[in-house]
């Protein structure tokens, strides 16, 4: 397929990774230890990185830790559980994308109060939402909106479009995340072990590349902001690994076909115009994180469903078996949680990390459990 | 009594016995309550539409043992219930789905089909039209299969109690004595080949719906396979045969591979795939090997036969895209796994949930 196939190169990646390997010996010279521990930040790039194997590729020269850019996967029990009470109130119709139908509450999903009755409907876009609220004036609508800068400017733009057209039932429940504090987050963690960052392509097309300025300036480490094709992640790994090389520690951005360092401003500008950050918002895994969540501000508060419906706003913890925090942030393998692949599967999943094609459980799950066959890493002609 | 009373009464008798007409425009309940609207509903539509091929004296089909014996030593006979949105779609109908389906259950088995049940369950409010033209869809898809539709049912429920229409066919076929083909028969070293474009039927219905307000020229690929079927029989050794539908390839070598205690290795590049449906994909974040399809088929079969079964599978319309696209393997036993390309592999296992709802 055109435009696809030349990001899909095996030849060229098996290229990249022997690049890889000479720069990485030469770091070994330097006296750095192998493997090189990169955070990809994004679902996106873990999805990528099982799919095309490059792990396998990249043999004992890097270890991707998996960051925290799911956002099906750092959803909390508790929000699970009020967007379950909106969706049970009568006569509403609440949307979703299909991602979230499967995450667990702490007694049931999405996807087990439809069978039992609630009005849930898979949509493909938020304004999928606003045309079923169009259509069914009588219902309140309520989307759930999930999702970092990359999906926020789009629940945004639609709620400036049923402002403009008079839609009065047509509410959003926003779980919007932002990235910077997040990452300020996990820099901050003490035993932080990380050599360099893999940054979110699609999140950048928003922000531009600006806001990660204090990642290598303040932390000292590098970021490159990637695209999603395998190739475009075996060159992000190849970029930061020479700036490790050349004693660099900078902002670079590989996906400069979609990605501009400025960002859109227009997106920003919806964004700013109708959300404004939580004070805290809590993280599955990762706790609460200040300013780290988007709520509507005041102009736009008669579209949040959490002030038109009651809600239960509880904080619950995760099941006690489930490890998903260690996962997200990166101090366990999905395959050393007590629960992978037994109690915990796609199927019946019970931490959030199972649940979504990006989240580093299912990808182990799905992509990865050769490895543990003995069928891993082929060795490299 | 006066003399125009005979003639009365013969007139009655000769309008009780015309052929029933139906004069409404959507069915209604009364269509399935076993009364005169009842009678004008399969004279008028089901009879008239499937004409000659059903048997309709009697409460079942009498078929002719001689005939079965004649064929072949056992009886295939399968079932399938087919609900789909929506009714039509590029490539087929819920009709031609309903016949072609229960059909490739019995030719991958090995059998010769010879006939068919056709069971209706319609919601009130049923354009007449619209069942006009599936049923007779479904007469012609039985013609030109050479098999015959010869019992059936009709059921009419309430609104909202079924989705517009929902059809059954069972289908019996005779397999030959010398015919052997099952999961049983596979075994490490066997090779696995397909006859065409992954994902067509999946593809097409999932744009059909309208919902994803996308456009692209995909058919389903709804088709007959047992003819192609007893070209391979006639001069292969096959192993087992399975044919794509939900669930898509994914499905199907997972089924194989557990059933049979082999692992399986997919060449990724081999798998043949239209540029449209791999785009569609890439859009939607589906994976072609998880998209349905509704005529075509898996073949495993042993290595040595593979290049004559590529052969008569690409001289065959139903199969000018066949390839080899994957081997099966001692180890690991029951895993079917994928080759990136990349130096990698990874499981190949099915799809869990179901991001497309409601599709064959």
């Amino acid at each position: 397929m055109k435009y696809v196939d030349e990001f899909r190169d095996p030849r060229l990646a098996r290229s990249m990774a022997d690049d890889i390997q000479s720069l990485v010996a030469r770091l070994q010279d330097q006296g750095r230890e192998r493997p090189l521990k990169l955070m990809e930040v994004c679902g996106g790039h873990t999805h990528t990185i099982f799919r095309y194997g490059l792990e396998a590729l990249l043999g004992e020269d890097i270890e991707f830790v998996h960051g925290p850019g799911c956002p099906v996967c750092v959803l909390p029990v508790g929000r699970v559980d009020d967007a379950i009470a909106i969706a049970r109130q009568p006569d509403v119709i609440f949307t979703t994308f299909g991602d979230a139908l499967r995450v667990p509450g702490s007694k049931q999903s999405l996807l087990s109060a439809k069978a039992e009755g609630a009005d849930v409907r898979t949509v493909y876009s938020p304004t999928d939402a606003l045309k079923l609220a169009r259509e069914n004036p009588a219902h309140p609508v309520v989307f759930f909106g999930i999702g970092f800068e990359t999906t926020a400017p789009s629940t945004a733009l639609t709620v400036l479009e049923a402002e403009a057209d008079g839609v009065e039932n047509f509410f959003v429940f926003s779980n919007h995340i932002t990235i910077v504090p997040t990452l300020q987050a996990i820099l901050q963690a003490p035993d932080l072990q990380l050599d360099g960052f893999i940054g979110p392509g699609h999140v950048t097309m928003v922000i531009g590349t600006e806001p990660y300025r204090f990642v290598a300036e303040h932390y000292r480490k590098p970021l490159v902001v990637a695209g999603f094709e395998p190739l475009d992640v075996m060159q992000s790994v190849r970029m930061l690994v020479k700036q490790l090389v050349e004693g660099r520690a900078e902002v670079e951005n590989q996906y400069g076909r979609l990605a501009r360092s400025d960002g859109n401003r227009a997106a920003r500008e919806a964004l700013a115009k109708v959300f404004e950050p939580r004070p805290h918002f809590e993280w599955r895994g990762l706790g609460s994180i200040e300013q780290s969540g988007l709520t509507f501000s005041e102009a736009y508060a008669r579209f949040d469903a959490e002030r038109r419906f009651d809600l239960p706003g509880l904080s619950v913890a995760d099941p006690k078996a489930c490890q998903c925090g260690e996962v997200l942030k990166g101090s366990l393998r999905p395959w050393d949680c007590k629960v992978f692949g037994t109690a915990c599967t796609p199927e019946t999943p019970i931490g959030a990390c199972m649940v979504s094609s990006e989240g580093a459980c299912a990808a182990y799950y799905n992509y990865g459990r050769l490895a543990k066959l003995g069928r891993g890493p082929r060795e490299r002609t | 009594m006066s003399g125009r009373d005979p003639q009365l009464f013969a007139r009655i008798e000769a309008f009780r016995r015309r052929a029933g007409r139906v004069k409404q425009e959507r069915i209604e309940l009364a269509h399935g309550g076993g009364g005169k609207a009842m009678r004008d509903l399969l004279d008028d539509v089901v009879k008239r539409e499937f004409g000659a091929q059903l048997q309709d004296r009697e409460d079942q089909a009498r078929l002719p043992l001689t005939e079965f014996s004649a064929l072949g030593t056992r009886l295939a006979f399968t079932t399938d219930s087919y609900v789909i949105t929506p009714l039509e779609f590029p490539g087929g109908d819920i009709g031609r789905l309903a016949v072609n389906g229960t059909l490739n259950d019995l030719a991958v088995g090995g059998a010769r089909p010879l006939y068919l049940s056709c069971g209706l369950v319609i919601e009130e409010g049923l354009e007449v039209s619209v069942l006009r033209r599936i049923l007779r869809s479904m007469a012609a898809a039985a013609e030109e299969a050479d098999v015959r539709i010869v019992t059936g049912d009709t059921k009419v429920v309430p609104r909202g109690a079924a989705d517009r229409l929902f059809i059954n066919t069972a289908g019996v076929g005779v397999i030959r004595g010398d015919l052997d083909l099952g999961a049983h028969r596979i075994e490490a070293g066997d090779v696995v080949l397909v006859n065409g474009f992954l994902g067509d039927h999946g593809a097409a219905v999932l744009l059909a719906r309208g919902e994803l307000q996308l456009n692209a020229d995909v058919r389903s690929d709804c088709a007959t396979l047992h003819g192609l079927v007893a070209e391979l029989l006639n001069e292969v050794e096959l192993h087992s045969m399975r044919d794509l539908t939900r669930g898509g390839l994914a499905a199907v070598l997972n089924e194989l591979a557990l059933a049979s205690e082999v692992g399986m290795v997919v060449d990724a590049a081999a798998l043949p795939v239209r540029a449209e449906v791999s785009g569609l994909c890439e859009l939607l974040g589906l994976d072609p090997v998880h998209l349905a399809n509704e005529g075509k088929l898996v073949v495993v079969l042993p290595a040595r036969a593979a290049e004559r079964a590529l052969e008569i599978m690409r001289g065959h319309p139903l199969g000018r895209e066949a390839a080899l696209v994957g081997r099966c393997t001692a180890s690991p036993p029951g895993l079917v796994t994928i080759d990136t390309g990349f130096g990698g592999e990874r499981v190949l296992d099915m799809l869990v949930g179901e991001p497309l709802p409601r599709i064959c």
